[in-house]
């Protein structure tokens, strides 16, 4: 069995969402990766919150967030264990980030650390 | 309380603490030694009680009499060391101060004997055998019908236990620093089971299984009144055994049956514990941690209300979600699909059910069949009868006859 990292792409991090809103987008979400537990094949994650995030550039340079230049952001991601990639794209389908318009779920294989990979 | 039923109350209370305060003043490798000594302390009691009365204070008659055994059994093992086996290194401590049987050492030598006991090097198994029979005062006999098998498994398991220990050289004493937050862990992993064994068990003595749970709560308090192990999740842990206490007079009929949750009698739940349950599981939630035992006793909290409200199953289905992300089981996976039915419906919670794929699991058939209960009845039964042969054990298979009943 892999290792896949399921990474949330926002098309615009800085739009607003109301408290009722996030509040249930963190229901579905916590519903959502219940699921994938559920089924023993969750290995972690992490939600990315928009505060205090900083980007660093050649020669020192600190800017912050990682808005401006960069449109896309990452809000998260989520670690599972699938036999396949293929299994891993089913769980990605269900992720309530893809409710929102241009969002997606980047799907990429963990390096096993055996050397080969 | 007369003497016949006074010895045996005594054996329960008071062995264990004769055993733990001598086991920690010979050193762990001895501990057959203590219950020798305790034993014949017994019987020294029984002999003597029987022809010349009760003394009156038994306790400290036992106490004394513990005393003065193990000052002969020292003299005698001092005069064997220096005469006869002068070669032969012995490692029993010879400490010429008395024992000391004040309340405050044998608490004290109860939790660090529970320490020693929750060793890592042994086997979980053996850590509750140990602990059923020199923190609780267990009978060989009792320990075996706990666990379904007999004597000789359980005399076999303590042996290689105890054996293990002295192989290890533990030490009855308290972890210090850090060492106390790891060794924390398999004490309280080992005290849930303890609980388990007895709210789960199939013994059907139904005394010694509300004994077993007992037990693993006056444990479980002893390490909330010590001030270093007076930790959150050691509180968490308790509450959740103070709610599920608080259902035991309903879990069974007269007959002797087991009654469904959603079948009880809510007014036979003991709300004193419940209370006690909802006090400890704030103590618990002072911290910034949250061990399974919070979300465990949190759901457990749910349960103590009867009604079927959106909001007691929307937050068991969250605390489900969230039990499964730190601490993955087939019967929370179970147990949050059916959480998921209630919130979401039927149809939803089947889909997420048949993800699970637990097919030798008979809790998957029984949930299926509930799920499939006002969708298609056949298939219901199907699951059920399915359940029904892969259950093991006489209550499961009752448990799940009531449900076909229920269907038919």
């Amino acid at each position: 069995m892999d290792e896949f990292i399921l990474i949330f792409r926002h098309q615009d991090g800085q739009k607003l969402a109301s408290p009722e809103q996030m509040q249930i987008w963190m229901k579905q979400t916590m519903d959502w990766i219940g699921g994938i537990a559920a089924q023993n094949k969750f290995s972690g994650g992490n939600g990315l919150p928009f505060d205090d995030a900083k980007v660093v550039w050649p020669n020192n340079v600190v800017t912050n967030g990682p808005f401006g230049e960069i449109k896309e952001t990452i809000g998260g991601y989520i670690i599972v264990k699938a036999d396949s990639v293929e299994e891993a794209v089913e769980f990605a389908k269900g992720s309530p980030v893809l409710q929102g318009d241009g969002n997606s779920v980047e799907v990429r294989k963990i390096a096993r650390a055996d050397g080969v990979h | 309380m007369q003497q016949q039923e006074l010895l045996p109350h005594l054996f329960r209370t008071e062995f264990r603490k004769i055993v733990t305060v001598l086991s920690r003043h010979f050193g762990i490798e001895h501990i057959e030694v203590a219950e020798d000594i305790a034993s014949e302390t017994f019987l020294s009691a029984l002999e003597t009680w029987t022809y010349n009365g009760l003394p009156e204070n038994p306790t400290a008659w036992l106490y004394t009499v513990a005393k003065n055994k193990t000052k002969n059994f020292l003299a005698r093992t001092t005069l064997f060391d220096q005469t006869i086996a002068k070669s032969i290194a012995s490692s029993i401590r010879i400490d010429e101060t008395e024992l000391d049987l004040s309340d405050k050492n044998i608490t004290d030598s109860q939790l660090q004997m529970l320490f020693a006991v929750c060793h890592p090097s042994i086997s979980t198994e053996a850590q509750i055998s140990l602990a059923l029979r020199i923190l609780c005062g267990f009978g060989i006999d009792e320990i075996a019908n706990a666990f379904l098998t007999n004597r000789e498994t359980i005399n076999k398991r303590l042996f290689r236990a105890k054996e293990k220990l002295r192989l290890e050289k533990v030490v009855i004493e308290f972890p210090l620093g850090e060492e106390i937050n790891n060794r924390l862990e398999t004490v309280l992993t080992t005290l849930y089971l303890l609980y388990n064994e007895g709210y789960y068990s199939e013994s059907n003595d139904a005394v010694l299984r509300e004994d077993l749970c007992l037990e693993a709560m006056r444990l479980n308090y002893l390490l909330i009144e010590n001030e270093q192990t007076n930790q959150h999740s050691v509180n968490a842990l308790f509450s959740l055994m103070c709610f599920h206490s608080s259902r035991f007079p309903a879990r069974k009929n007269g007959s002797g049956q087991m009654v469904l949750y959603k079948d009880q009698d809510d007014s036979l739940w003991n709300q004193e514990l419940i209370a006690r349950g909802i006090y400890f599981l704030k103590q618990a939630s002072q911290g910034e941690k949250f061990s399974k035992y919070h979300l465990e006793a949190s759901i457990a909290y749910w349960h103590t209300i009867k009604a079927d409200t959106n909001e007691k199953w929307m937050n068991i289905l969250q605390l489900y979600n969230q039990l499964l992300m730190i601490s993955y089981s087939p019967i929370a996976a179970l147990n949050r699909t059916f959480a998921l039915s209630k919130v979401y419906g039927d149809q939803e919670a089947i889909g997420e059910a048949e993800k699970l794929q637990l097919t030798d699991n008979h809790y998957y058939f029984i949930l299926l069949g509930e799920l499939y209960k006002n969708i298609d009845k056949n298939k219901a039964m199907e699951y059920l009868e399915k359940a029904h042969s892969l259950a093991q054990t006489q209550t499961d298979k009752q448990t799940i006859q009531i449900k076909m009943n229920e269907l038919a």
